[in-house]
């Protein structure tokens, strides 16, 4: 564990990710102490330049508050990356370890499913299915856990291959543990590493195929996430350019973030691939 | 490769890639039959009419009170006549206003695409050239920077920039509207529209070419035929042009083929912002209007375009190394 922690802060691009995810994560917390209102109400004048001292980011066409809206943004886009991700990881990891398990015509079968879904435009299918579902918290959630869970079920697959034929697992078989139980206890553990950096990775994609949906207008009416800030700002873009730019950085820093713990994370869960700098 | 071995490899691949719009066309329909609102609901808005014989009539017309199998098969032999259905917002069949708008985005993507690979090529090599270096360091920054920007956020961040503040280039559509040039006039016209556009949407590819060729490189140069060469006393440019880059470039333009789709799907946000008039604005348009005929028809149209360029690059790819296994 010592070792992981050692070799994980020597990346310093990955250090930096931590404490901007920290950093997000703390605001996301304390939206409601920063900002003890909603982030939907008429606060002041519309259009207010950043600087103001009761706009610190300025404000939007209706009078709210960018830097409000940023704050409760942060959560809309950490839970939504999050969720997604969980469920993605869900699909990808039954999907992968039956494959992987079962072998012959039913891997084959998986296997066509997701490379049929590897092939689809990810963006497109997305789009499609939130506007069928009508646009909510739970369809956005499981549109992009039906285009994100793919590569998950292929990197369980062939952890399950490489591991199948090895003694512990025999040995388990042998012993006449259940088939599950295997998957669960013997297996799945030694596949983390590999699913910790893609999770993270997913997450990345998640808050940035949320921000197209919301910047579409297919987000959740009720959330104000920051793919929306970015949209109700680009028609005024003349007038207000700060509607549009502070959510962008606020993505930007965020998933930023993310690809920066993920590669520190290869680095740390993989010490023997020597990565050349 | 034998050219017998070949030509069975091409029809294999073009088997796969038929069952592959097959099913492609299957799904769109289970997609088209799980919106809301049927056709005969949406043309009885449209007429002002909803009583429930009109409702029934409408939908014995267009065959929508036949079981699923039959309607699945009627409308699988209409793709194959290329009928995509009507529009009914815009009372204009759906294949007619696609094949209107493919061109304009074919020529979006297209230079995105050409402009990524080229210039995130240029950049990986650069940067391999100076690993460890500060040359790599700032590309392998800028390449992270780009991979993690939204695709329409890089759009208004240039319109604010380029347009608004430095008034070089237009922010919308794709040719100056009344202008009525013809010929080099019009296409140096549309060429300052396309700038911005396909700028917006290569930066975040060229970002994931530069890294790949980066890696790609890297890795070839490490390898024990390039320490021959250069052991053998070959100049390192030509060690650099013969061996390193023919073998490291290659992964890297194959991969680029295989994401083509996904830049088709990142056109949707370009053409949006830009008001680009190509299919990805068709679906926005489709979207707004809740007309999800059209929009099923574009996500057919994309996911058709990018299995056929799929093809291509594993026909490419096969044709060109001859150490690819056929079937």
């Amino acid at each position: 564990m010592s070792d992981f922690v050692r070799i994980f802060v020597r990346n310093r691009g990955a250090v930096v990710g931590v404490v901007v995810l920290a950093l997000v994560a703390v605001i996301a917390a304390t939206a409601g102490v920063l900002f003890p209102f909603s982030p939907w109400d008429m606060r002041g004048a519309p259009f207010s330049p950043p600087g103001d001292p009761d706009f610190l980011l300025g404000s939007d066409s209706l009078g709210r508050d960018v830097a409000a809206g940023i704050a409760y943004g942060a959560r809309v886009s950490l839970l939504i990356g999050a969720v997604s991700t969980c469920v993605a990881v869900l699909i990808g990891v039954t999907l992968g370890a039956v494959a992987g398990y079962a072998s012959g015509l039913i891997d084959d079968a998986i296997m066509r499913f997701t490379e049929f879904f590897q092939t689809i435009p990810s963006f497109v299918l997305a789009v499609v299915l939130v506007a069928i579902f009508s646009p909510s918290l739970g369809s956005i959630v499981v549109a992009i856990a039906i285009v994100s869970w793919p590569p998950v079920a292929r990197v369980i697959r062939a952890e399950v291959l490489s591991l199948r034929s090895r003694e512990f697992v025999q040995a388990a078989e042998v012993l006449g543990r259940s088939r599950l139980s295997i998957i669960c206890r013997e297996i799945l553990p030694n596949a983390l590493s590999p699913l910790i950096v893609l999770a993270s990775l997913m997450v990345a994609s998640a808050i940035l195929l949320e921000s197209g949906l919301s910047f579409l207008g297919l987000g959740d009416p009720n959330l104000m996430s920051w793919g929306f800030m970015i949209g109700a700002g680009r028609s005024v873009i003349r007038l207000a350019w700060w509607m549009s730019v502070f959510p962008g950085v606020a993505i930007f820093l965020t998933v930023l973030a993310l690809n920066l713990v993920g590669e520190g994370l290869t680095d740390a869960l993989n010490p023997r691939l020597a990565r050349r700098r | 490769m034998g050219s017998a071995r070949f030509w069975r490899f091409l029809a294999q691949r073009l088997l796969k890639m038929a069952a592959m719009i097959v099913a492609i066309a299957v799904a769109n329909f289970l997609l088209i039959h799980a919106a809301p609102g049927d056709p005969a609901s949406v043309m009885a808005g449209e007429a002002g009419a909803a009583d429930p014989q009109f409702m029934a009539q409408l939908r014995a017309q267009f065959g929508l009170d036949k079981p699923l199998s039959t309607q699945l098969l009627i409308y699988l032999g209409n793709l194959l006549h290329g009928d995509l259905g009507m529009s009914f917002r815009q009372g204009r069949p759906v294949a007619g206003l696609i094949a209107e708008r493919l061109p304009a985005t074919l020529l979006l993507t297209g230079t995105a695409f050409a402009f990524a690979l080229a210039m995130g090529m240029l950049l990986g090599a650069l940067a391999a050239q100076r690993v460890g270096r500060w040359a790599d360091s700032a590309i392998t920054v800028l390449a992270l920077g780009f991979f993690a920007t939204p695709i329409f956020w890089v759009g208004l961040m240039l319109v604010l920039v380029f347009s608004v503040w430095l008034d070089w280039l237009p922010s919308f559509g794709m040719n100056t509207v009344g202008a009525d040039y013809t010929g080099w006039a019009a296409v140096a016209d549309t060429a300052q529209y396309l700038v911005l556009p396909a700028l917006t949407l290569g930066l975040f590819y060229m970002a994931v070419y530069a890294r790949l060729t980066r890696a790609s490189m890297l890795e070839v140069a490490s390898q024990d035929f390039v320490r021959t060469a250069r052991a053998k006393g070959v100049p390192e440019g030509r060690i650099l042009r013969r061996h390193i880059l023919r073998n490291a470039l290659l992964p890297v333009i194959t991969y680029a083929g295989i994401q083509a789709g996904q830049l088709i799907g990142g056109s949707i946000l370009v053409e949006t912002v830009f008001a680009w008039p190509g299919i990805g604005r068709l679906a926005f348009d489709a979207l707004l209007a809740r007309d999800y005929q059209l929009l099923l028809g574009v996500f057919l149209c994309t996911s058709v375009l990018t299995v056929v360029v799929n093809l291509v690059t594993d026909v490419v790819y096969a044709w060109v190394d001859p150490r690819v296994e056929v079937g």
